[in-house]
């Protein structure tokens, strides 16, 4: 009982500090590529959320920010590079086209990025605007202090502390009002 | 606007090889048979009349059921004498190739594998004739009119409903 009770707590705290010390990796692929510049840019300034550095490798990051188009022939590069991030890691998709496709609909367009990665926040505009991405940056870190993060789910699973079907994670709605009656995870997000 | 360049081209080639010429919004075009197709580019940029150094653009349109099924465009302009010609060839889809203009002007290469990665059309003599812009493994040509529309040849998915 006491073991449990200190490594909930323990837990909160770990997840308290990861979320405040995001190190990001943008992938940045199109015209969203300049919004991003704006977010991290004085004006709007992502380091006052603790997501301060772009880390230009991977290996040094573990936040996957995709910002722009991902076609069908990115998709194994992209994979690549979720694969080598250290756990556990999180994913924004930035814009339209990495959330959806957007207004591609075509032969070399990959319909979404969530095909390839788990997304862990959706961004839709197009581009979006700067506070828009603060806002889900800040919707990230609620996230990731719930320990609900698609990567935290894993782990839990893989070391068997986590008895709950991957599929009941809670929509990123829920904690607004009537959110949590919105119901079911969008299909795929599970 | 420039009517010498196609007058210079009827003279040159009285054989038969340019099937039609006309003019445009300001711009000229030839069409010329398909087996004349490097050596009406040869003569155009050798010419001191027309002179056309510089290729601009080349690429493929899919006129679907007519026939030929393909055209093959060339844009060409001369710096030195500030005029422009498009050059047309008809390629027929049983047999869709032409020679290749890489032997001259060495920038056709890039148009060339574009032409033949979306539209199939083969380019006889080309150095390096591989996909450019689609992946190996991709099988068809994605910009002819019969390539379906909602079909997609995806590399990687990830597992529906998982986590990672």
């Amino acid at each position: 009982m006491g073991l449990d009770f200190y490594t909930g707590k323990l837990a909160d705290a770990v997840n308290w500090a990861r979320k405040f010390s995001l190190f990001s990796y943008p992938f940045v692929t199109a015209c969203c590529g300049m919004e991003y510049m704006s977010v991290a840019a004085p004006k709007y300034d992502i380091a006052r959320f603790g997501a301060e550095f772009p880390r230009f490798s991977p290996r040094q990051a573990d936040l996957l920010i995709i910002v722009g188009t991902i076609t069908e022939r990115q998709g194994p590069a992209l994979r690549r590079i979720y694969d080598q991030m250290c756990e556990p890691k999180w994913v924004i998709a930035f814009g339209v086209c990495a959330s959806t496709g957007g207004f591609y609909q075509n032969y070399s367009t990959m319909p979404g990025a969530d095909q390839v990665v788990p997304v862990d926040v959706y961004i839709p505009g197009c581009p979006p605007r700067p506070e828009q991405v603060l806002d889900a940056l800040i919707l990230l870190q609620e996230r990731i202090q719930r320990g609900e993060g698609h990567s935290q789910v894993q782990l839990k699973v893989e070391s068997g502390h986590y008895d709950v079907p991957t599929t009941a994670i809670r929509p990123r709605t829920a904690h607004l009002p009537g959110g949590e009656s919105g119901g079911k995870a969008p299909e795929g997000a599970g | 606007m420039s009517q010498n360049v196609l007058d210079r081209v009827k003279a040159q080639f009285t054989a038969g090889e340019i099937l039609e010429t006309g003019s445009q919004h300001g711009d000229e075009w030839v069409r010329v048979r398909r087996d004349a197709w490097v050596a009406v580019a040869t003569f155009l940029r050798d010419d001191p009349a027309t002179k056309m150094e510089m290729f601009i653009d080349l690429t493929a349109v899919d006129r679907f059921s007519t026939e030929p099924r393909f055209d093959v465009v060339a844009h060409l302009y001369s710096v030195s004498l500030k005029q422009r010609v498009r050059l047309y060839a008809g390629v027929p889809e049983e047999d869709p190739t032409v020679e290749t203009l890489v032997s001259v002007w060495a920038g056709a290469n890039w148009f060339e594998r574009e032409a033949y990665d979306l539209y199939g059309v083969r380019f006889k003599g080309h150095p390096d004739l591989r996909r450019i812009l689609m992946y190996p493994e991709f099988v068809g040509h994605p910009l002819r009119k019969d390539y379906p529309k909602e079909k997609r040849q995806p590399l990687v998915r990830r597992q529906p409903n998982s986590v990672d």
